[in-house]
């Protein structure tokens, strides 16, 4: 029945009390806080019940797939810190290696390090924002300005490493840009330290045992392994049911084969036990952290892969040799052009897998680029998991999918 | 004797083409891995080509097939998880889009690509009731390629609106939108009699229109909000390289320390 707006009985934009059956309509965002940015949601409640959900996605829509068509490869890598813009690196890194696969090259040692050491730290930086926005919409307050604390730290190591906070842009194609300023490995030991100790003290302390955090989690948001593996949900939404799957353990890229650390696990399905994963993920990256820095010590001091026909030499072989300076020259005015192929590389991002996929025909343009990203999937997820739960889980929910728009649209 | 082409129109070509550059090919190899070969040996009556690309399987099956190969590929081989699919266009070539399944076996850590072409106009099967990520993903194919899926529960466009014309990602689609995409807020908030009043959408982010006194403010000769521009009301300013120096100099008070 249509809506007939009067004096007595106004018209809600958000509200739709006047249908046939006893069920209620109404529209959760995009502008709502816990929305994780421009979800909007589609709730038929009936009471307090959800009886159907209906996730709308497309409000940060930026065709960022068809600016790949049509931007030089090295062009593009500024425009993925766009994707995941909570862990920027990650989504550059995820692409840059796209790109080596299909080039065939492989980054020097000390750009392995330093990738690496980004990607962790990257993930602890969102883990961190993953915890202190959903302990924010469950109601929890002081746990996120606490965790944004230790985010702030984080983001000054970034800083210092590559100029940004947010859109880093820290990883190239072929290696990285920069060497580590001095006294980073200091600053990210202390920072390692901090962060163990404030998952234990402050974090675990606060929430683990907190009996409100607990009835909000537990049972809430219960997604069997099938069903995860169904939807497609990857990341810690899949290790959050049970199934055992790291794409760094199973699938090694960068130096992961040579690391020492554990995967992390729970078999409760519901949120309470993703929030436990969380926890642990962010211990296990300090742990790689702590184990990359004396392989950085060791490395020598090249930074970006030797492959004059795709890559710039270095500085000091273009300005004193011809050829290279040629090279240089049409790298930069042309872009590369890599072999005619198709390629599909998998990462593991904080949120879950990132996949590039990318199909060239030798020309200096992807001709397709398709970016997997995790949260796409775990917003489709919504619609299933939603149903039957109450309104006050909704947003627990929405929050243990940690899902970002800027990936979800793209 | 090398092969005549005709050279009239060299101005419109590429400014740069190596005539002895051959473009390579990333290596196809031969299925090796006993994972993959047994699973090139259950499909074999569906696959047409087969190949290893950079470590993983990828085969090429009849676009009529796609549902049974990927159901075979669930229930026999262990894929369990379908990461992705989506399409390439190939209208140009061959009036065809390319269509691939990213097909993932938790088990074994294995990754198959499935690949099929699909000719303009027809539609494909939906996977949907194999794998529920397929639901979102095959409303983002059609959204952005307009390729119609047969048993979809729900194809709707997903990243664009809903009463949208056009495809964005095919090839012939603008990279800057096109007609129907200058007016589409015109259009829909203020209705068709306005295009007139309001003029296109801008797209060019560089473009700035003196008149315009909605958006932009200009130092030295501020009109109020929406006012008529009147170039006879500048008055000369003195710039040094970057900053303002004499911006209403008696007007302006200078203070001795920071407040």
């Amino acid at each position: 029945m249509q809506q007939v707006p009067n004096k007595l009985t106004p018209f809600f934009e958000n509200l739709n009390f006047e249908r046939d059956d006893n069920t209620m309509v109404i529209n959760f965002g995009p502008q709502h806080p816990s929305a994780h940015g421009q979800l909007r949601l589609v709730l038929e409640l009936d009471g307090e019940q959800v009886v159907k959900a209906y996730p709308d996605i497309g409000y940060l829509h930026r065709g960022i797939e068809k600016m790949a068509e049509n931007m030089t490869y090295n062009e593009f890598l500024p425009t993925t810190d766009r994707l995941d813009y909570i862990a920027s690196t990650s989504n550059n890194y995820a692409y840059a290696l796209a790109v080596e696969k299909l080039l065939g090259i492989e980054a020097p040692r000390r750009a392995q390090v330093i990738r690496t050491m980004l990607l962790e730290l990257n993930r602890i930086i969102s883990h961190l924002f993953f915890i202190a926005t959903h302990a924010l919409d469950v109601g929890a307050m002081s746990v996120f300005l606490y965790a944004f604390r230790e985010r702030e730290y984080a983001m000054d190591l970034m800083e210092d490493y590559c100029g940004a906070r947010l859109t880093h842009s820290a990883v190239r194609i072929g290696g990285v840009p920069l060497d580590l300023p001095k006294g980073w490995i200091e600053n990210l030991a202390a920072f390692c330290d901090k962060v163990d100790h404030e998952v234990e003290h402050t974090y675990e302390a606060l929430l683990s045992q907190n009996r409100i955090w607990r009835m909000r989690l537990e049972d809430v948001g219960v997604i069997s392994a099938e069903d995860a593996l169904n939807w497609g949900c990857t990341g810690p939404m899949l290790r959050g049911s049970g199934v055992k799957y790291d794409i760094r353990k199973e699938e090694p890229y960068e130096l992961y084969s040579e690391l020492d650390f554990d995967i992390p696990v729970s078999d409760r399905c519901d949120s309470y036990g993703r929030y436990r994963l969380y926890m642990q993920e962010m211990r296990e990256s300090t742990k790689i952290l702590r184990q990359l820095m004396p392989m950085y010590a060791k490395s020598d001091s090249q930074l970006m892969a030797h492959a004059p026909q795709y890559i710039s030499a270095p500085k000091e072989q273009i300005m004193t040799q011809n050829y290279a300076l040629m090279q240089h020259f049409v790298l930069v005015t042309q872009g590369m052009r890599p072999p005619k192929g198709e390629v599909y590389v998998p990462t593991e991002s904080p949120k879950g897998e990132l996949g590039f996929y990318i199909k060239s025909e030798g020309e200096p343009y992807a001709y397709r680029l398709k970016c997997r990203a995790p949260s796409f999937f775990h917003t489709g997820l919504l619609q299933e998991i939603l149903v039957g739960t109450y309104i006050a889980d909704v947003v627990t929910i929405i929050g243990t999918t940690n899902i970002v728009f800027g990936e979800v649209d793209r | 004797m090398r092969k005549y082409v005709p050279k009239g129109n060299v101005q419109k070509k590429a400014y740069y083409t190596d005539r002895f550059h051959v473009v390579p090919r990333v290596p196809r190899n031969e299925v090796e891995d006993a994972h993959f070969a047994s699973v090139v040996s259950v499909l074999k009556a569906d696959i047409k080509e087969s190949y290893m690309e950079l470590g993983q399987l990828v085969i090429h099956i009849d676009n009529r097939s796609n549902f049974d190969v990927i159901k075979v590929l669930k229930e026999e081989c262990g894929y369990t998880q379908c990461s992705e699919q989506s399409a390439v266009d190939y209208l140009a070539q061959d009036n065809e889009f390319e269509l691939f399944w990213q097909m993932l076996n938790v088990n074994e850590a294995k990754r198959v690509r499935v690949v099929c072409r699909l000719p303009q106009g027809m539609a494909i099967d939906s996977i949907e009731s194999l794998f529920k990520s397929a639901n979102f993903a095959e409303r983002e194919m059609f959204d952005m390629f307009g390729i119609k899926v047969n048993n979809h529960p729900f194809l709707k466009r997903i990243l664009m609106p809903d009463d949208w014309e056009g495809h964005p990602l095919l090839k012939t689609y603008p990279l800057h939108g096109d007609e129907f995409a200058s007016w589409y807020e015109v259009d829909k908030i203020f209705g068709k009699a306005y295009r007139d009043i309001i003029g296109p959408e801008n797209r060019d982010p560089s473009k700035i229109d003196i008149e315009d006194t909605k958006r932009f403010s200009r130092v030295g000769y501020e009109v109020p909000f929406g006012g008529e521009y009147n170039s006879d009301t500048k008055e000369e300013i003195e710039y040094s390289d970057t900053f303002l120096v004499n911006y209403n100099k008696p007007k302006s008070k200078t203070l001795d320390e920071r407040r």
